[in-house]
């Protein structure tokens, strides 16, 4: 009896340094952070049941074509996906062949030609280092995964498209670069996109820098990740499947053991 | 045993010349398990089953993938967007792997509470300890594949490890990558690595089942299976509970594959490798984040590399650092209270991994650094000697407190 | 060994129901979950919208032939001459293993448009080039197990079991076919 006394006096001891220690960790790693916050917007994708906006996405492929895609590419995207925007077949031929591409002759020679819906998006620039020539060093980065590939990459996108604000009086600002709040800091070398009416939209919409931000983040954001819908309309059917044999089987289980258990 | 165990008449004929039906029913279906095992024994065949997964959908992704730094970003690319159900495999994949170790960092974790190292299963221990290094190989390299940025950068900052060792590092880390940086070379080998070392994997497991086989499981209270009364069979009575672990662990997973399938993934490596720019802030997978936390936080290059394969070391010896005859926590109250401790200070290192190397993050590492060695080399040996321990019981058919049974209770009995 | 061999009689004859369900419904998730591994094999998005290929005849004169590649593989494109269309539309379907017209075959008399693939075991036949040998019928030959194609690319003689397959084509304009 003794020994299991002074087994619980150490324990206990040893619990309430634990408790002290652990107290200390939380309180000084909560101080030590400090981020960028974007706005946190309510996108129709986001969550368990979120789907794509297919009119907010045909509005963003305007605005990729009128406004980015003089400096950005999306060279993992074929003409063909647009499909999954509503977009019809002719649609799509008469999108793709806006753009050419190389092709070599019977020839030998180097011809161009009208794309094709099976072809990948028409970059810009045909290499990083002319991408980067022609934007004072800067690299325009393919937007294909960009939603995926920054953090918060939706709500990032939006922000840093809307966060053109005039710089502070204290921060200089270089030729050739543009301050943004929400950009790490604050410098940017790509000059502010979205002006009010920057493009015109066929369905009415005001074509206000919000608007476009967001409506080209909807469209980025398919980009990233085409199989969405697809993957999230699979995963209910399949969670529902694995509750029903988890369930089946937890009571398949009581009943086998019941034998051993009641003894 | 008699003669006629199968009635069809083709597994009768196979099996009096190739026993293997004999051996299945033996090892799968008769074998004796003890009848007392909690939900934590579910986690060994919940490795098996994630093994069993990773290659599955590991070989499936290889028929589509191309190993060559110009292709191997984009034909991933292709996988998650033309391939047929290729987003679905990919995903199975990446996620499979944490919740590989997931499930055995829980498996490893149940093997320290109750004393599972303990003799007479050291071999099965060990096994498992080596299984968790070919893991962590094979998981390095895989993460390699995909080429983004943190794929780059993580095998350069891994390989260059290998340089801290005196006089021939250098050398070690221009063969690992076949050329003067990680490049084509490096990712060619770690395809072949990456396919390869699995199997490998499989076959150390064979060797940590026959090693578990030898003399069954253990058990939550760690006293030895006296007889039958203190078994069951291992069909049906532990096939359909691993069903059911089966069943929730799928649901977790299956959570994460279609709901959050980049939650454990890192943004940066959706960005294609670029060896002239190395990302703000790197980080490697969070399984590796404790060892990454004790390699920081040594302020020498050999040392950091020393003290984290040291972490590993220390669970290959660790049979012999813990001398208690006793081998469940439930009847060690001090033990039991330091795992705990040991479990948050791995936590602990796994957040101070994924945070930067300065301020307040250096010197909590060094501490949970101190403590993670601490408890190991000093703790453990130690121990025995001022722990009072409380009775174990008679047997585990009838756990009735004997303080008197202490003695013979934990004597090795061979199994009938 | 007394006490185990009766608990699995007891559970055996508890394998009501539920136990059955329960198994029943794991095997086929099991099942369910072949199939995306099945499917990854089958022809990707992009291997399937691959590009259609057009062909421009102008240059090719009568009794030549050229082959260009489309879906990976050859696609056989003969200018016939008068004589070789007579010879393919007067002979008799009557003894032919596939019997068919040669008017279903080239709706567009001067040239025949054929996948260059025999339909024996996959070689591709000789017969393009003019030095080749063209088998007895005049058309194509395959070098691999002899199979003798005539100017309509039909079977004759040799194991081939078909026709030499067409593509799906259509003439953009006289000289301006696309194949696809």
């Amino acid at each position: 009896m003794n020994n299991s006394s002074s087994n619980f006096l150490l324990v206990n001891i040893l619990k309430l340094f634990l408790f002290l220690i652990i107290f200390f960790i939380s309180k000084t790693s909560i101080a030590a952070s400090e981020k960028i916050v974007y706005p946190q917007l309510d996108w129709s994708f986001s969550g368990i049941l979120g789907t794509f906006d297919r009119a907010s996405q045909q509005r963003g492929l305007q605005v990729y074509k009128e406004v980015c895609s003089g400096c950005h590419g999306m060279r993992l995207l074929a003409y063909r996906n647009l499909k999954a925007l509503g977009y019809n077949e002719d649609e799509i031929k008469a999108f793709a062949a806006e753009n050419s591409v190389n092709t070599i002759n019977d020839d030998g020679e180097v011809v161009e030609r009208p794309a094709r819906p099976s072809d990948r998006f028409v970059s810009p620039y045909p290499n990083d280092k002319a991408a980067r020539a022609a934007n004072g060093g800067a690299y325009p980065p393919d937007l294909s995964l960009i939603v995926k590939a920054r953090p918060d990459g939706a709500n990032y996108l939006h922000a840093l498209l809307t966060g053109y604000v005039d710089a502070p009086a204290e921060k200089k600002v270089p030729d050739g670069m543009y301050y943004n709040k929400y950009y790490s800091g604050k410098l940017i070398g790509m000059p502010q996109p979205l002006y009010d009416d920057g493009v015109e939209y066929a369905d009415g919409t005001k074509a206000t820098p919000d608007q476009m931000a967001k409506d080209v983040t909807a469209f980025l954001a398919w980009a990233s990740e085409p199989e969405m819908e697809e993957r999230k309309q699979l995963g209910i059917t399949v969670i529902l499947f694995l509750l029903v044999l988890t369930t089946l089987s937890y009571f398949a289980m009581k009943q086998i053991w019941a034998p051993v258990k009641n003894r | 045993m008699s003669k006629s165990k199968f009635k069809n008449p083709v597994v009768k004929w196979i099996d009096h010349r190739l026993p293997i039906f004999s051996f299945m029913d033996h090892e799968l279906n008769h074998y004796p398990t003890p009848k007392n095992l909690n939900y934590f024994w579910n986690f060994g065949s919940l490795a098996g089953f994630a093994l069993v997964t990773m290659i599955i959908s590991g070989i499936v992704l290889s028929m589509n993938y191309t190993a060559h730094v110009d292709y191997a970003f984009d034909s991933v690319e292709r996988i998650m967007r033309d391939v047929n159900h290729g987003w679905l495999i990919r995903y199975i994949h990446m996620n499979g792997a944490s919740f590989f170790f997931i499930v055995v960092y829980i498996h490893i974790f149940r093997g320290l509470y109750y004393g599972s190292y303990k003799a007479p299963r050291e071999l099965l221990w060990i096994l498992g300890v080596l299984i968790l290094l070919l893991m962590m190989a094979t998981a390095f390299m895989g993460y390699v594949l995909p080429w983004g940025q943190m794929s780059f950068w993580g095998a350069t900052v891994i390989t260059n490890l290998f340089s801290a060792i005196p006089f021939v590092g250098e050398s070690i880390v221009t063969w690992l990558w076949g050329g003067f940086s990680v490049d084509n070379s490096t990712l060619n080998r770690f395809f072949s690595l990456h396919f390869v070392l699995p199997f490998v994997i499989v076959g150390v497991v064979i060797l940590h089942l026959v090693a578990l086989h030898r003399f069954g499981s253990n058990n939550p209270i760690g006293i030895d299976v006296r007889g039958t009364q203190d078994t069951l069979p291992f069909h049906p009575y532990y096939t359909i509970k691993d069903l059911f672990g089966l069943g929730i662990f799928l649901t977790f997973f299956s959570s994460a594959v279609f709901f959050f399938p980049n939650f454990m993934g890192h943004p940066d490596n959706y960005i294609e490798a670029n060896p002239m720019v190395t990302p703000a802030h790197i980080v490697p997978e969070w399984y590796f984040l404790p060892f990454y936390a004790i390699l920081r936080a040594i302020p020498d290059k050999l040392g950091g590399v020393l003290f984290m394969f040291g972490a590993i070391a220390v669970l290959f010896i660790l049979p012999w650092l813990d001398r208690s005859p006793i081998r469940s926590s439930q009847f060690r109250p001090i033990f039991k209270f330091f795992f705990w401790v040991l479990l948050l200070d791995c936590i602990l290192l796994g957040y101070l991994g994924a945070m930067p190397a300065e301020g307040i993050y250096v010197i909590l590492s060094r501490i949970a650094t101190a403590y993670y060695f601490f408890h190991f080399l000093v703790l453990f040996p130690l121990l025995p000697y001022i722990e009072k321990t409380k009775p174990l019981p008679i047997s585990i058919a009838e756990p009735i407190l004997s303080g008197g049974a202490t003695a013979s209770a934990f004597a090795v009995r061979e199994k009938k | 060994m007394s006490k185990n061999s009766k608990s699995k009689n007891n559970s055996e004859g508890k394998r009501d129901f539920l136990i059955i369900s329960t198994y029943t419904m794991a095997g086929i998730g099991a099942a369910a979950v072949a199939w995306p591994l099945i499917d990854q094999m089958n022809p990707a998005a992009d291997t399937l919208a691959l590009a259609s290929t057009e062909v421009d005849l102008s240059s090719l004169e009568e009794g030549q032939a050229i082959t260009v590649t489309w879906r990976g593989k050859p696609v056989f494109v003969r200018h016939r001459t008068p004589e070789e269309i007579k010879l393919a539309k007067e002979v008799s379907l009557d003894d032919m293993r596939h019997p068919e017209t040669d008017e279903e075959r080239a709706p567009n008399e001067k040239f025949i448009v054929l996948v260059g693939v025999c339909t024996h075991l996959g070689c591709v036949p000789l017969g393009q080039k003019s030095g080749d040998v063209k088998g007895e019928y005049g058309g194509w030959f395959c070098p691999c197990h002899g199979s003798h194609y005539d100017h309509s690319g039909r079977i004759r003689k040799g194991p081939a079991p078909t026709n030499l397959a067409i593509p799906s084509y259509e003439f953009l304009s006289d000289n301006l076919i696309k194949i696809g």
